[in-house]
């Protein structure tokens, strides 16, 4: 049974809401600075070649392990200063946020949407199929993550694409649990009992009704997670299982900082830093989404 | 009236916040001994606001504004901590709405009910265990020390409601104060708790203040009924003359609206648009008040 | 009960429904708590029957039964002389229309991420009774001019109107699918008088416009006199009284109806009330 389209009046309605829902969003603290800090992350990644001062890749044995800025012996141009290959670590902290970011995203959204449709089915359908799907995640869940995620990469080959596949495939436990419950809660509201008398079919009420109550706790786990992707990513490229070690990650970079550690601890520095901001802000943010979608909370 | 038990004097109350809304206006009552009184008026005109200034309870975002409320030689408006926590929940004590809530669920009913004995008037535990056995057995709850040993939630809704009067009337208070006490209750079982209610005042000689909403109820319990709406005092008098012949076209409205099940066409009627705004302009403009008492 | 007449549009037989309990390897459920037991009820076309009881009466369930939105154990309903029983639900869903349900919360029933417009509007183009979105719109604008609600509703959430506002919203999106059966599960308790006696009249001035045939649902026996032809007061799951409105309270035949009715407190001095006819006390 497919309905008419909608016409005019109903768009003008959701902007509507839309606007005051932004607005919303906006006035909790969290989420504008958690998210600005992500949006700033996000632009320096993007505009990479033109924001980093020097290549990452171009080594100049003279200038190695210069200092930072404002430090004794440091140059110009070099602003967080260079690595034991002469390497500007500045533009490799930027080129690295990339890599960073990409894993992110995309790893955070492939476990949100496995995770939500089997959540959704479990908590809707109960009997059998929720109990297949409860076994599925116990299961999986008893699995070590990490070791896990080394073992799928190491299979799968290395490369950002296994690092993004082995982060989505063990992690997309945590948003079927979060989505079953939550769907198990709303299913019982009056909402979606009038839904039902209205003759909905349960795949418009899931997606219709019970997704977009589900969206506050979503949108917080999705940030969450992207803090984990982060710092997952970061540890298989300390171990040398994310990318060819010609690109810049900041797992590698840490890796490579810790031998100098005690020469030229910027090099170690500063992509732990800029992890520690990122998944703040990306926690941050989390924290703050959940806080201004949910309705009841508002108010 | 001669030496009332309390007097409400002019009092106004506002919210504290920006806007400074009125929410209770020069509201004027008085309560003689022994007398039950009804709070009537309908949700946002300002009874439970004055229930909670009776029990000092009064929320920090308002305030008193105005006026006084004089009980035993204090203005209850303006008491000190000590003298305060001296009268609140001991002279003055409080029948709750809700049975679910207003008992702590995670301890056993002997403990809330001896609380008030031991705390306040320094009654050992034994004594104080006695003392709730017989207030059960005034409310009528058939096994008290079964009773006394349960949790609130193993016990019905109305059973629950008897124990919150026997907590309430347990330290002989001169004014109680019930807040909507039938409201979430069956009809069968509001029927009983009322039964009780004014058979506990008869036995200890107690005033009572009884919020509702209901004219019914107010009817059959109360001696003289205060109609608010809007924080203000629309009529005030006896039980039988308001209800047989209100003054106020807003109080022959609100009976009126109210359906009843002998009549097959009552219940169909809201109060007209036009009264309100009427009473609206009466109420700001702060005239054509009854004196009350 | 008698022979189903003509005219009836909702009849149920024997309905018994029970929840709880393990299922035995046999089939057999044991353990199981019995809410309704045996339940007869039939509702003419056009007619506006009550079912009062106080709480564990199982009216709720009662009504959630007759349109099938729980699942019951014993009996048969038959809507319009189609027998729907153990329809399966997706040959219910095309015969939901036709039966409608209002809530009493509508806080709790109104989607609180949806816009009044999209909850009364999407359920007209599903079941195409709007042609298209203006035709809907149309309509939804008619039905408000209809109760008095103003159109700037339509851009608010549930929880930006006013406790009337939203009831009237709940009674709009049963009645715009223009259905032949409603249920209104204690829709107005809660409310203040006025405001009830507002949602009562527009209860019944609707019914009578549109022809609805109406389960009342209610403890408050006063409210059933107000809009109800017949009624049928339920105790602990089974129908212990049945008739016409006037029949019933002028002379109810069952002790227990004559219990509740006792237990109303009139607006007028009876200073024996009080004492008449209570119901044990010892608890």
């Amino acid at each position: 049974m497919t309905e008419a389209s909608a016409s005019v009046p109903i768009a003008s309605a959701r902007s509507g809401v839309a606007a005051r829902r932004l607005r919303a969003l906006l006035a909790e603290p969290k989420v504008t600075i958690g998210g600005g800090f992500v949006l700033f992350l996000i632009t320096v990644a993007l505009l990479a070649p033109w924001v980093a001062p020097k290549s990452p890749l171009d080594q100049d044995l003279m200038l190695a392990s210069l200092p930072p800025r404002g430090l004794a012996g440091a140059e110009s141009g070099y602003y967080l200063g260079t690595d034991d290959l002469g390497r500007d670590v500045l533009s490799r902290l930027i080129y690295g946020s990339r890599i960073a970011l990409i894993v992110a995203f995309i790893a955070a959204s492939l476990a949100a949407v496995a995770g939500t449709a089997l959540g959704l089915l479990a908590g809707w359908y109960r009997g059998w199929v929720d109990a297949a799907i409860s076994r599925l995640v116990e299961v999986w869940m008893a699995f070590p993550p990490v070791l896990l995620s080394i073992l799928l990469v190491a299979v799968l080959g290395a490369g950002v694409g296994s690092v993004i596949a082995a982060i989505a495939i063990i992690d997309w436990t945590r948003f079927c649990r979060v989505v079953r419950a939550e769907t198990m809660g709303q299913a019982q509201a009056d909402y979606v009992t009038a839904a039902r008398a209205i003759g909905f079919p349960p795949f418009r009420i899931l997606t219709r009704e019970i997704l977009p109550n589900v969206a506050p706790a979503l949108a917080a786990l999705v940030s969450l997670e992207m803090g984990i992707a982060v710092i997952v990513e970061a540890i298989l490229s300390f171990v040398g299982l994310s990318v060819s070690s010609d690109t810049p990650t900041w797992g590698g970079m840490i890796a490579e900082g810790r031998q100098f550690i005690h020469q030229s601890w910027w090099v170690f520095a500063a992509p732990l830093a800029a992890l520690f901001a990122t998944v703040l802000a990306l926690n941050q943010l989390g924290d703050g989404l959940r806080r201004a979608l949910d309705p009841v909370l508002r108010r | 009236m001669n030496d009332p038990i309390l007097s409400v004097r002019n009092l106004s109350i506002a919210s504290g916040l920006e806007d400074r809304a009125p929410i209770l206006r020069r509201v004027s009552l008085d309560l003689a001994p022994g007398e039950a009184l009804g709070l009537v008026g309908e949700s946002g005109a300002g009874k439970s606001t004055l229930a909670k200034a009776l029990l000092g309870v009064l929320p920090r975002t308002v305030h008193i504004t105005e006026g006084e409320i004089l009980f035993d030689g204090h203005d209850l408006g303006r008491l000190a901590r000590r003298e305060a926590r001296a009268i609140f929940g001991d002279a003055i004590a409080l029948i709750p709405q809700d049975p679910t809530t207003a008992l702590n669920p995670g301890r056993r009913i002997e403990a809330q009910l001896t609380d008030g004995l031991r705390l306040r008037r320094g009654i050992g535990s034994s004594e104080a265990r006695a003392r709730a056995l017989s207030l059960l057995g005034e409310v009528r709850i058939s096994d008290p020390e079964r009773a006394l040993r349960a949790y609130p939630h193993q016990l019905s809704g109305g059973m629950r409601q008897r124990i919150l009067i026997a907590a309430a009337f347990a330290l002989e208070p001169k004014i109680i104060v019930a807040d909507e006490p039938t409201t979430a209750l069956d009809a069968t079982v509001q029927k009983q708790i009322l039964r009780l209610i004014r058979r506990m005042r008869e036995a200890h000689r107690t005033a009572i203040i009884f919020v509702t909403h209901d004219f019914g109820v107010v009817a059959q319990i109360c001696d003289r009924i205060a109609l608010l709406f809007a924080g203000a005092v629309i009529e005030c008098g006896p039980t039988a003359e308001v209800l047989a012949a209100p003054k106020h076209p807003y109080t022959r409205a609100l009976i009126a609206a109210a359906p009843r099940y002998d009549r097959p066409n009552a219940g169909l009627a809201p109060v007209p648009e036009s009264v309100v705004a009427q009473l609206r302009i009466e109420v700001a403009a702060d005239h054509g008040r009854p004196d009350a008492g | 009960m008698g022979a189903p007449m003509r005219d009836d549009l909702v009849v149920a037989r024997g309905i018994a429904v029970a929840y709880g309990g393990k299922r035995r390897l046999g089939g057999e459920r044991v353990g199981a708590v019995t809410v309704l037991h045996d339940v007869d009820i039939r509702v003419g076309r056009g007619e506006t029957v009550g079912i009062v009881g106080e709480s564990g009466s199982g009216k709720t369930t009662l009504g959630r039964a007759l349109l099938r939105l729980i699942d019951i154990d014993a009996g048969a309903i038959v809507f319009d002389g189609r027998d729907i029983t153990g329809l399966p639900e997706s040959q219910m869903r095309p015969l939901r229309r036709r039966m409608q349900m209002i809530f009493q919360d509508p806080m709790t029933s109104l989607n609180p991420r949806r816009t009044v417009r999209r909850i009364l509007v999407e359920p007209l183009l599903f079941h195409r009774v709007a042609r298209d979105g203006a035709d809907a719109e149309r309509r939804v604008r008619q039905f408000f001019d209809r109760v008095a609600m103003p159109a700037a509703c339509l851009d608010r959430t549930p929880h930006e109107l006013s406790g009337g506002q939203r009831q009237r919203v709940g009674i709009a999106r049963a009645a715009l699918l223009e259905p032949d059966f409603v249920l209104a599960d204690e829709i107005v308790s809660g409310l203040d008088v006025s405001t009830q006696a507002q949602a009562l009249s527009l209860l019944k001035t609707l019914t009578h416009d549109l022809g609805l045939a109406m389960a009342f649902i209610s403890h408050d026996l006063s409210v059933i006199r107000a809009i109800c032809d017949r009624v049928y007061v339920m105790q602990g799951g089974r129908v212990v009284e049945e008739g016409r409105c006037e029949d019933v309270f002028a002379a109810p035949r069952s002790r227990y109806t004559q219990l509740l009715i006792d237990a109303i407190p009139l607006p007028e001095i009876d200073p024996g009330w009080l004492d008449r006819d209570v119901a044990p006390e010892i608890e």
